[in-house]
């Protein structure tokens, strides 16, 4: 039995137990305890002021939007709200933290108790969903960044560069709910789409604003207890987070098999040889030392604030996607995909008012639209489009001024440019060919230019009429509306019967 | 009964960067022994129930506005460092096991 | 009886009267500081030129009739741990050797915006951790009423300047008795104002709920003309009080009739206190009483648990405030060290002093993982116990009289292979510190040729009645006009 063999055999054995915690950078614009902006890409150090520098004698003041940000963050993933928090400080050396500990929460967070709700069917449709709880959020202050490019530093030196250290972040920690890298993927997805209809962080893995660590654990399927679990750090793609549980599930059920025993302890993932590897065991732990922060007094809110940005909530991805199935008559397959994202829920609801027919709108921006953007690399937001707009190009082809592949062909174009389609298509020439002289006339001829086709449509082929509608279609520059085309051939057909 | 052994002060010493010679720790051991011993005194008072004060007065944090200022000169940020490479902080090298993040 | 010589009063009006101008008297100090440092060790820098040119540009305005404020021209100094832009602060220790800030401290921008001219930043115990200012990379500050003896600390430098004559008031921090030790012991006033009242923003942090800044001067009207200036909310410190600056010098001059002084019966004991400090101290309350005070006992029953609650709070803060001294951004790197770890090491083993790095450590255990509830905890909760203390006391009497020290200013090197015996010397002061109360030390009379300091604490925010009290006293007394007779 070769070693993946003996994994898979023993993984079936075995049950996988995750719990994800999520640090999120919150959409601000300065930092969480100064007024040093937010900024991205910035040269090292161009982006502080003497508390991003733990300068001697300064103080930190606390952001009040950021306190808003997770206070969103805690309602919209149904979370008890806790009025009276207190910011600690954990303490460790390391270059990139400046005042050599990190303002965070600890024994009073500003949530805990929440949950949200993940597919877990693999895109299937009308699959269920299934709950996975938050124990807590807790704001924190981000650390700067070391560089260790030898390039840039030489050989033996690291560089430290201080702009994001103070960028306020949430830090969001899962019950060990899940029980698949899948899951894990899928709660991963669910929450980025919260945190960005709530529009508190732009929840983006690659630019470091969306982070991840996983503590996984293997249990004998049946048994109730939790195994030994250990910790992955940094995972900061999506593919690398359920890689990394993937390739930590195989080295723990290769240790429990050869009747060793899961150690714990921090790890990292190798992505170039899918491997995890230990970056410190539980004995050399560090003690943090965690204490109230003396320089902040606790941080206390009423209800009534609470209560005030409860109502500003909009309405949430699954909420949204069964309104829109009752109220649209979607599929659950496309309403999903319609809420996937707030812009392009508002998006397909201001369009389908406009249109008034919801089913054709939904057809058109999950196909057309979407690809088209995708192939542009814009989000719905950055795109010229205007619903209106789009409104108006499909009743275009509702009422066969154009076709559909014309108005296909002007989708691009009228994301990146935006412009209105009726103007569009007459300047263009893309009116569908509605004269019946016209059409008649590129029936005739193709009928008596292809007539070994004709015969053999008579002779009982059927699927030549759609050859010979592709004639037609090219006869016409592809203006001519398929359904008239397609009924005046099959009369014609019959007509000249002999 | 030593309240805190010569192992500790080392132990202490490696948390908080300091490096002390043998000398130093075995001062300091018998400093913080005698220290500990008067706070001791401390045990003789039943606290049961009674909440910690972390700040002598009952004020609620006060927050800013999320206004940002810009940032100050670089050149000014990194004037102080020992070492800087243009505008970032130069340390040895980090060497793996060091990361305490 | 009239303002004595060298008080920041006399000064003014010798300013207002055109007697003198700032740039003189900024000459003088900075003379008599140049003259009297090999002597007194009470600078850590003096500021020469800049100094000058910011009291010319008083004169200038005051011949323009445009005087900013009471203190506006008047030469001042501020203690090693307060930042200015563009000039040096190293908290008396080698590992911020060659700081140079980029920003100026709240209390000390509003001192310069007021008009006052610093000549220079005052010695001090390393991190104001000590009561001696002999923890200091300056090398030990010494008493000017015999230089054998200590200053007090840690704000000794300030009090050693105020005394000596070299500057009519200067700024300290006060943590656990750091502004009323050195005035006590230098026979000088000094207000520690109520937690919060005073920005802490630009004062390097020894124990962030503890610091306090405040003034030392001649007399409690002189302090109360600095405080006034310096008090008040500050956006930039989110533990000062919001409430603005009282007018404290309207509480000057009125009569003590309706107060009533509390004496601790914990602090009247013959046990730990030199008894001729405490006749002393105890003749002071007679002369309240003969100006029409009331007194009354008052319990203050934790009192004897304060000295090891305060150094393990203190201790814990300061073991984390002062992490960021690491040789990365600023401050002193230790050369040649490989690795980052021995980098960290070297720098912090090299740059601060035993004092400094024992309280790191014992502040790094009590915090540690098994020790957290035994230590820190438990002190945050006596505290507690503290704090209430005060507020029942405060229930029968408006301020409370006390020794400000148990002792006069003991003889340099006595405690300093005791650290717990220099710590025990602090026990009349880190209650209010504790508590976050303002207190007061004035000086109340002499032993041994050596001045006594009368201390009185009152509730949270009440400034203004312990400058009343403290001004109808020395009224009628003249300790605070005598001065050292060797550099009078």
């Amino acid at each position: 039995m070769s070693a993946s063999d003996l994994s898979k055999y023993e993984t079936s054995k075995y049950e996988i137990v995750i719990g994800l915690e999520v640090h999120a950078q919150l959409r601000t614009e300065s930092k969480l305890f100064s007024p040093a902006p937010v900024t991205y890409g910035a040269k090292p150090n161009h982006s502080v002021e003497p508390v991003c520098l733990a300068l001697p004698g300064v103080l930190p003041v606390l952001n009040a939007r950021a306190v808003e940000c997770a206070i969103l963050a805690g309602l919209a993933t149904h979370c008890t709200i806790h009025t009276r928090s207190v910011f600690a400080r954990k303490n460790y050396f390391y270059p990139d933290l400046p005042k050599g500990y990190q303002i965070s929460q600890y024994e009073f967070p500003i949530a805990t108790d929440g949950w949200i709700e993940i597919p877990v069917d693999d895109g299937e449709a009308n699959a269920a969903a299934k709950r996975i709880g938050l124990t807590r959020i807790h704001m924190e202050e981000d650390a700067g960044k070391s560089i260790h490019d030898d390039a840039i530093a030489g050989s033996d030196a690291t560089l430290v560069d201080l702009n994001r250290a103070g960028v306020p972040l949430v830090e969001i920690v899962s019950e060990p709910d899940l029980r698949s890298a899948a899951e894990a993927g899928a709660y991963l997805r669910t929450l980025r789409s919260i945190l960005r209809y709530i529009d508190v962080s732009d929840a983006d893995m690659e630019k470091g604003n969306f982070r991840c660590d996983a503590n996984v654990s293997l249990r004998p399927r049946g048994q109730e207890a939790f195994g030994t679990r250990t910790e992955l750090k940094n995972l900061n793609s999506f593919r690398f987070v359920e890689a990394a549980i993937a390739a930590e599930a195989r080295r723990q059920v290769e240790v429990l098999a050869s009747g060793g025993e899961v150690q714990q302890a921090t790890m990292a993932y190798d992505a170039s040889a899918d491997r995890t590897r230990v970056l410190r065991l539980k004995e050399d732990a560090h003690d943090y030392r965690y204490f109230p922060d003396p320089d902040l007094i606790p941080l206390v809110f009423s209800r009534e604030e609470v209560e005030r940005l409860r109502a500003e909530l909009p309405e949430l991805a699954d909420r949204k996607s069964m309104r829109f199935r009752e109220q649209y008559g979607l599929s659950e397959y496309d309403a999903r995909q319609l809420s996937a994202s707030r812009s392009l829920g508002e998006f397909f609801e201001a369009t389908a008012e406009r249109h008034g027919a919801a089913k054709p709108v939904a057809n058109w921006l999950l196909r057309d639209v979407l690809q088209a953007l995708r192939e542009l690399e814009l989000e719905i937001d950055e795109s010229r489009l205007a619903p209106a707009a789009l409104a108006s190009l499909i009743r275009m082809v509702d009422e066969g001024k154009t076709t559909a592949n014309s108005a296909q062909t002007l989708v691009p174009e009228l994301i990146r440019d935006g412009g209105d389609p009726e103007v569009l298509v007459r300047e263009r020439g893309l009116e569908a060919v509605s004269d019946a002289g016209v059409l008649a006339a590129a029936v005739d001829e193709v009928i008596a230019e292809n007539a070994e086709n004709v015969e053999r449509y008579r002779g009982g082929e059927a699927k030549v009429l759609n050859f010979l509608m592709g004639q037609v279609m090219r006869r016409t520059k592809g203006k001519a509306a398929p359904g008239s085309v397609r009924e005046l051939l099959v009369a014609r057909l019959s007509d000249e019967r002999p | 009964m030593a309240r805190i052994t010569l192992a500790e002060v080392h132990d202490v010493a490696k948390l908080s960067r300091l490096s002390l010679s043998d000398a130093e720790a075995e001062r300091m051991t018998t400093d913080l022994d005698h220290i500990l011993e008067y706070v001791e005194t401390l045990r003789e008072l039943d606290t049961e129930g009674i909440e910690p004060t972390a700040h002598a007065i009952p004020l609620e944090t006060p927050m800013r506005e999320d206004r940002a200022v810009p940032g100050i000169d670089p050149e000014l940020a990194v004037a102080n460092a020992p070492a800087s490479i243009a505008t970032a902080f130069v340390v040895p090298k980090v060497i793996e096991g060091e990361d305490e993040g | 009886m009239p303002a004595p010589p060298g008080t920041l009063r006399e000064l003014r009006e010798a300013l207002e009267a055109g007697a003198t101008s700032s740039r003189a008297l900024a000459d003088a100090a900075l003379a008599r500081a140049e003259a009297l440092q090999p002597r007194l060790n009470a600078f850590a820098g003096l500021r020469g030129e800049a100094a000058r040119a910011e009291a010319d540009e008083a004169d200038a305005r005051r011949r323009r009739g445009d005087v900013r404020s009471v203190l506006d021209g008047l030469p001042m100094a501020i203690k090693d741990n307060m930042v200015q832009s563009g000039e040096p602060a190293a908290c008396a220790s080698r590992i911020l050797e060659g700081y140079v800030s980029p920003y100026t401290a709240t209390a000390v921008q509003r001192l310069r915006d007021a008009g006052a001219v610093m000549i220079g930043r005052t010695n001090m115990d390393e991190f104001a951790m000590g009561s001696s200012t002999e923890h200091s990379v300056f090398g030990p500050g010494r008493n000017p009423w015999d230089p054998a003896r200590t200053a007090g600390g840690s704000s000794g430098g300030s009090a050693a300047a105020v005394t000596a004559g070299i500057v009519p008031a200067a700024l300290g921090s006060d943590t656990g008795g750091s502004i009323r030790q050195p005035a006590s012991f230098c026979g000088v006033a000094g207000i520690k104002p109520t937690y919060g009242r005073v920005s802490r923003w630009g004062l390097v942090a020894f124990a962030s709920s503890l610091d306090q800044i405040g003034a030392i001067a001649h007399t409690a009207g002189d302090c109360a003309a600095v405080l006034e200036t310096i008090a008040g909310g500050d956006p930039r410190d989110s533990t000062s009080l919001p409430e603005p600056a009282p007018a404290y010098r309207e509480a000057l001059g009125g009569d003590v009739s309706e107060v009533v002084v509390g004496l601790p019966r914990e602090y009247f004991v013959e046990e730990g206190v030199d008894p001729s400090v405490l006749a002393t101290v105890r003749e002071a309350v007679a002369e309240l009483e003969r100006a029409g005070a009331k007194t009354r006992e008052v319990s203050l029953p934790h009192t004897r648990y304060g000295i090891a609650t305060y150094y393990l709070i203190a201790d814990a803060e300061a073991s984390s405030n002062l992490a960021r001294f690491d040789g990365v951004r600023y401050g002193r790197r230790a050369r040649g060290a490989r690795g980052l770890t021995e980098m960290y090491e070297r720098t912090r083993s090299e740059g601060f002093g035993d004092e400094v790095k024992r309280r790191i450590v014992l502040g790094t255990y009590v915090l540690s993982a098994g020790y957290y509830d035994a230590y820190y905890r438990k002190a945050q909760q006596v505290r507690t116990l503290l704090r209430g203390d005060f507020d029942t006391a405060f229930e029968g009497c408006d301020v409370i009289a006390t020794p400000t020290s148990p002792e006069i200013a003991f003889r340099l090197g006595e405690k300093t292979d005791d650290p717990l015996s220099m710590y025990l010397s602090d026990i009349y002061t880190v209650s209010a510190n504790l508590a976050g109360i303002p207190g007061i030390s004035i000086p109340c009379g002499f032993s041994q040729g050596m001045p006594v300091g009368l201390q009185l604490l009152g509730p949270a925010l009440d400034e203004a009645t312990l400058f009343r009290v403290a001004d109808a006293f020395q009224r009628r007394t003249d300790h605070h006009a005598r001065r050292p007779p060797e550099i009078e």
